[in-house]
This record gives C-alpha cells, structure tokens and sequence, in this order.
C-alpha cells in the first residue's frame, strides 16, 4: 500500500511492474505535439505561448509538427487565438468555434478535446496548469483513459522517443520523471513562468484545421449564469511582474507587512509572501509564492524574513536576481539568493525605500 | 441529504526530509495530517447538512493507518467513514485512484443512500495533482464544479445547484443538476472544532473497512500500479545551485547606509535593473 496513492509521487521505478513493453497497435498512429491554447475573455493566457515554446523543441526532438488547438466561442476570437499559436511557433491549429464555447465549462470543453484527439490522434498533449487547464486535463485524460502528469518543470524526449515529465513532488523536496509508456496522448501539465516566453515571430502563419462541434445547448447541463470580474485592486500580476518584493514570518506583523508593499510600489513592482502570511490573513491567497502558490520569474526578486524553505524556493527559483534579507546568516535563502543581506528586515525595508526613492528622483531630474 | 467528502491522510510535507545519499523520502516520525484543502471540502459538507438536513460520509483510500483521518473528520461531525484499503491499490496514480474511489462511491451509494454531492478538496499537498476529483466525476458521470469559492443556492428538491467558482480573473456563477462533484477552494470557510458529543461518538464509531472486493472492484488490472498509466522512472533531489551567495557586508553600517550599498549591489550585479527602474520612474 502506498502512502501517496492519488499523486504522481514517488511509486516503485519503472522495470518493476512498468516494463517499457511494444506500444499497442493502434497507438501507434498517434503523431504530433498539442498545445491546448487558453483562451478566457479574449485574452490568450500567457501560459499557452510559452507551452507552444516548449512544445516546438519537444516537435522539432521527434522531427513531428507542434499543433495549437483553439477552441472559441465566436470566429475573431477564434482567429486571433490562433494568430498568437502561428506566432509562437505552432505549424498548424485545430479550431473548433461554436457559440456554446463562449465560456468554459467542463462538459462541453472536454467534449470538443477529445473528439479532436480521437479524431487526429497526438502523441503529446500539453496544457497549462490553471484552473481551467487543471479542470480540462482532468476530465480528458479519465476519458481517454491516458497518464496525466501535473505542475510539470521540465519536459523532455527520452531516448526512447518517450515524453519524459519531471515534477517537483511531496511539495518540492524531491524531483520525479515520470513516463506514460503504454496509453495515447501522453498529457502533461505546466505552471504559467515554469517555462520561458519564446521569441513572438510576427506575421508567422500556418495551416489551420476546423472541426465541427456536435453538441447543442440544450444538451448541455451546466450554465454559465454570470462572471463576477475581479475589481481592479485584486488583480495581482504577480506571476507576470519583472520586481517582485515578498515578505515572510520574519516581518512579525500584518502592519509591517506595509513595508514590503511599500518598498513594492517605488520599484513599481508588485508584492506577495511565505504561505504563513496567508494563512495568518496577512495577504490574499492569490499572494502567495512557492510550491502551493504562485511561480514567478521576475528580473528582480527581494526576498525579507522568508526562510526559504523548499516550497517556497520551487516558486522563486526562476528570477533572474533574488535578494535575500534575513537576521540568520544560516537561513536557507541564503543557499539560492545572489545577493545576500543578514540584517533586520523592519528596518532595512523603508531604507531601502528611502533609497531607491531618492535615486530615482534624483536621475529623473537629472534625466 | 447524504453527501459524500473524499479525503486523504497526507504526510505533513513540511517536515519531510529527503535521505541525503538514497534520495527518498524518510518517513519515519513524519506525522500525518488530514490533507488541509479537504478539511475546506468537509466543513462545507458539513455545513450543508446542518442546514438541510441528512448525513455526511466520509471517505479515504490509503493504507489501514488512514483510519486515524477518518475518525479526525468524525470528532469534526462527520456521521459515517469508510476506508478503502487493499494491497491492490499500491501504486495507484491519479487514474487508477479515481477508478477505485469512483467504485467505492458507488457501493456508497448503494450501501447507504444515493448521493447528490460529493466534496473533495482542490488538491493534496502531497501530489498537488488536482486530478482525482475530475477523475472520479467522469467515471461516475456527475457534474464536475471544480475550484468552488461559495455555494451561492442549492435546492434539493429541484435538483438543481448554483455556485461560485474561481476563473481567470474573476468568478463564474455557474449552475447545474445535482449528483454534482465539488472540489472546494482553500480559505472559503473555517473547520469547526468539533463537540464533545461528536468526540465521544468517533471514539466508539466503527469505521467501514472496504477492500477492493467489498466495494465491487472485479477489475484488479484497473487498480494499482497495473492500473497507471502513467510510470515513475526516476526520483532525484533538486540540484544545489553552483554560483554562491554574494554576502553585501553589514559591519559598521548604519541601516541608511547599508540600505545604499544594497541598492548598488543589485545594479551592479543586474545593470538591467536600473535601467527598468529609471524608465519606470520617468513614466509616472
Ligand atoms: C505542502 C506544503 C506546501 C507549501 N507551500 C508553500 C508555498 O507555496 N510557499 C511558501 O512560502 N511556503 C510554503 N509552504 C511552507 C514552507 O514550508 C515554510 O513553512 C514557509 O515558506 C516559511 O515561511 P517563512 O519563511 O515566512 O517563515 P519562517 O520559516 O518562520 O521564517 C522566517 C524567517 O525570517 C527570519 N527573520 C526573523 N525576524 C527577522 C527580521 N526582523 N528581519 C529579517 N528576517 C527575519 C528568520 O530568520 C527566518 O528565516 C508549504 C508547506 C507545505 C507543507
């Protein structure tokens, strides 16, 4: 009996009871790499670029085609969805375009993903892991009956052809490759800013396929009844930020947590915290940064009175310079900080607001 | 009512540490939890069935110690547990997972009551898949409403539920027929500490033990590790990073004056930085 049974965690290795056996039959028409391409409100999710980022090296690796696939309530949406897919790299797009896809909903996504797998048959099927993605891949990969690997960070070709999916698991402490040997698509999810933006190729355009949808509205159980749209003040982008400053324990207080907010707004970046500060009420869960909370890859990243533990370091691990504050000169933030500063957070903070203020005023005139 | 919350004993990953030289997992003396996002799904459970009415199943798939969760959930007020626990489930991935719970949902069912609402929480802790859920709602063919922030209407009678669920940014009011499986958002409600009466009763309660053949589970090839598609081929610890910390000194500096040294040593070490900054500052 295993301890993590409902997890892509550490199970016995492959060679024990997961021989790499001939692939079936009729699995072996399944071609091509899929980037299923987000599409909430018009606005594609950045997520899906840099999936299709990936998924050309992962075409280009088994010398295949990197399909998008598209599905939209009304054609301009559908156009311009499939615009930024050619532009990021993707040879061709599947489209499916019917007014009952105008929002998502399970039921009626799932249905048009599957019936274009069954009918065109991928050997990759990648998505990202947000909500939608999550609920998505899910559903798809039970009714296909298909291996789904989660929240992967890396994604490869195996010298066997394979996709090999490594995911951080038991939140973080551990990587694990894993392999969906004998079942079609393979399927793999991926958090926003695990993997890098490709190069936007304006004016790259390619094939696109239509498949009709046949299902109507009537058919159809759940109804979308209305979107209650974040106010503007609740919006954190922080997952997209280029400086990000977070604060941890450290900072003691929800009142001093002003001062990460603080140092934040000079910098005109954006703000988040160690998952305890969720937990204590001090910011919002959609603040939170790390394994359970959001991945960033900021230019950027100021780290203070947060220990770095491993899940939250899965979370930072992409910034190009992170900053760490810390009284403990042992602290393990220090292990994957460039720059390190063993001081008091509390007081550090409005200095280096003070700081950055007065350099910036003084270039701006200057400038 | 009879609702049903799926939920998993978890080891308490912040105080995992991994071997340093075999590379695995030490479990030993890690305590277990009850998965916290789950403790979300049962509190809403157990709220709808103060206000409606009817009783709330608890169940796990795991090994016989996840019986310790079951009766945690039950000093919280649940009314019934059942654990699922057969040799033929080790290895289980998320698909095979969701076969065997979806068949013990099933004879759940059966056993005790057609069941409307299933809860699970959004994800583990430990496997932070979020696919079980989904899993066990297409094989059982309920109405899936995943990341639930608020149950916003629920009429039994109609069958019919109206929720609020967490969508790039904002919230989509979605409703649908009941049998419907929920997995709730964390931070939506608070656990109840659970009364004396519930403590007393959990300590005698008897909790249903199933094994695959109690809960009609006939195909063994679909369970386990027989039954996962998907194969670990190998676990390893994240590499060290090889460019070491550069320590900005303290000594003798006044927090202004150290504030100053930092700010120079993140542009010297990322000269893009300032320029970002500047071009920022001149837009305001
Ligand atoms: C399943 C799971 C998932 C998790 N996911 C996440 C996640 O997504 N994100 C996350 O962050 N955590 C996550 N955690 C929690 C994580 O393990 C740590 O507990 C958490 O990151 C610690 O937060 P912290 O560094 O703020 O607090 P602490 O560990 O308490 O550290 C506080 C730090 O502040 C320093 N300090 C104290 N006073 C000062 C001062 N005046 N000035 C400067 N420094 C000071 C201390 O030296 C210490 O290093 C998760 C845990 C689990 C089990």
């Amino acid at each position: 009996m295993t301890d993590a049974p409902n997890t892509n965690a550490p199970r016995p290795a492959a060679g024990r009871a997961g021989t790499r056996r001939e692939l079936p039959e009729h699995f072996k028409a399944y071609k091509h790499v899929w980037v299923a391409v987000e599409c909430e409100h018009g606005i594609v999710h950045p997520v899906s670029l840099e999936l299709l980022g990936e998924g050309r090296k992962l075409a280009d690796k088994r010398g295949v085609e990197l399909a998008g696939v598209v599905l939209a309530g009304d054609e301009l949406t559908a156009a311009t969805t499939a615009a930024a897919a050619f532009e990021h790299g993707a040879d061709l797009v599947y489209t499916v375009t019917d007014p009952i896809l105008a929002h998502y909903r399970n039921e009626t996504y799932t249905r048009a993903l599957t019936d274009l797998v069954n009918t065109h048959k991928p050997e990759i099927l990648l998505l990202g892991a947000t909500n939608l993605g999550r609920d998505l891949a899910g559903s798809v990969a039970t009714t296909l009956q298909t291996g789904l690997t989660a929240d992967c960070t890396e994604l490869a070709i195996d010298d066997e052809g394979s996709l090999a999916a490594t995911r951080p698991t038991f939140g973080g402490s551990l990587l694990c490759t894993i392999l969906t040997l004998n079942y079609r698509p393979q399927m793999a999810t991926v958090r926003p800013r695990v993997m890098s933006l490709p190069p936007r190729e304006p004016g790259r355009w390619g094939r696109i396929v239509e498949q009709p949808l046949a299902l109507a509205e009537e058919d159809v159980v759940t109804k979308v009844l209305r979107f209650i749209a974040d106010r503007e003040s609740d919006k954190a982008q922080l997952a997209y930020a280029d400086i990000v400053v977070a604060g941890g324990l450290g900072l003691r207080s929800a009142e001093n947590f002003q001062l990460v907010r603080a140092l934040a707004e000079v910098l005109g970046g954006d703000y988040g915290g160690s998952r305890p500060l969720v937990q204590k009420g001090w910011i919002t869960a959609d603040r939170q940064i790390g394994q359970t909370g959001k991945t960033i890859r900021p230019k950027l990243y100021i780290a203070a009175g947060i220990s770095g533990a491993i899940q939250h370091r899965v979370g930072v691990e992409g910034a190009d310079t992170i900053v760490a504050i810390n009284t403990d000169p042992n602290a393990p933030i220090f292990e994957f900080a460039h720059l390190g500063v063993v001081a008091d957070a509390i007081e550090l903070l409005p200095a280096l607001t003070r700081a950055f203020q007065a350099h910036l005023s003084v270039n701006r005139l200057a400038g | 009512m009879h609702i049903v919350v799926c939920m998993k004993q978890v080891p308490d990953s912040a105080q995992i540490r991994v071997h340093p030289v075999t590379n695995t997992i030490m479990r030993q003396g890690v305590p277990t939890i009850i998965n916290p996002y789950d403790l979300f799904a049962l509190e809403e459970a157990l709220r709808l069935r103060d206000r409606l009415g009817g009783e709330v199943t608890v169940l796990t798939m795991g090994p016989p110690m996840a019986e310790e969760s079951l009766r945690k959930a039950l000093t919280f007020g649940a009314d019934r547990a059942v654990l699922l626990t057969d040799r033929a489930f080790a290895g289980s991935d998320t698909l095979a997972t969701s076969f065997a719970l979806a068949a013990a949902l099933a004879k759940i069912g059966q056993e005790f009551g057609p069941v409307p609402i299933v809860f699970t929480g959004k994800q583990t802790i430990d496997g932070d898949t979020a696919q079980v859920g989904p899993g066990i709602a297409k094989r059982l063919g309920l109405n899936q409403l995943t990341y639930v922030a608020r149950i916003a209407d629920l009429d039994p009678d109609a069958g019919t539920i109206t929720v609020e669920r967490r969508a790039e940014g904002g919230l989509q009011v979605l409703s649908t027929r009941l049998p419907v499986l929920i997995t709730m958002l964390e931070g939506v409600n608070e656990m109840r500490r659970g009364s004396l009466d519930d403590a007393y009763r959990a300590a005698r309660a008897q909790v249903v033990r199933w094994s695959a053949a109690d809960a009609g589970i006939t195909e063994l090839a679909r369970c386990g590790l027989k039954g996962s598609p998907t194969i670990v081929k190998k676990v390893f610890a994240p590499q060290a990073r090889a460019e070491k910390v550069q320590q900005v000194p303290t000594a003798d500096r006044g927090t202004d004056e150290l504030a100053v040294d930092v700010m120079a040593a993140i542009f010297r070490t990322r000269p893009t930085v300032e320029e970002d900054l500047l071009r920022f500052a001149a837009g305001q």
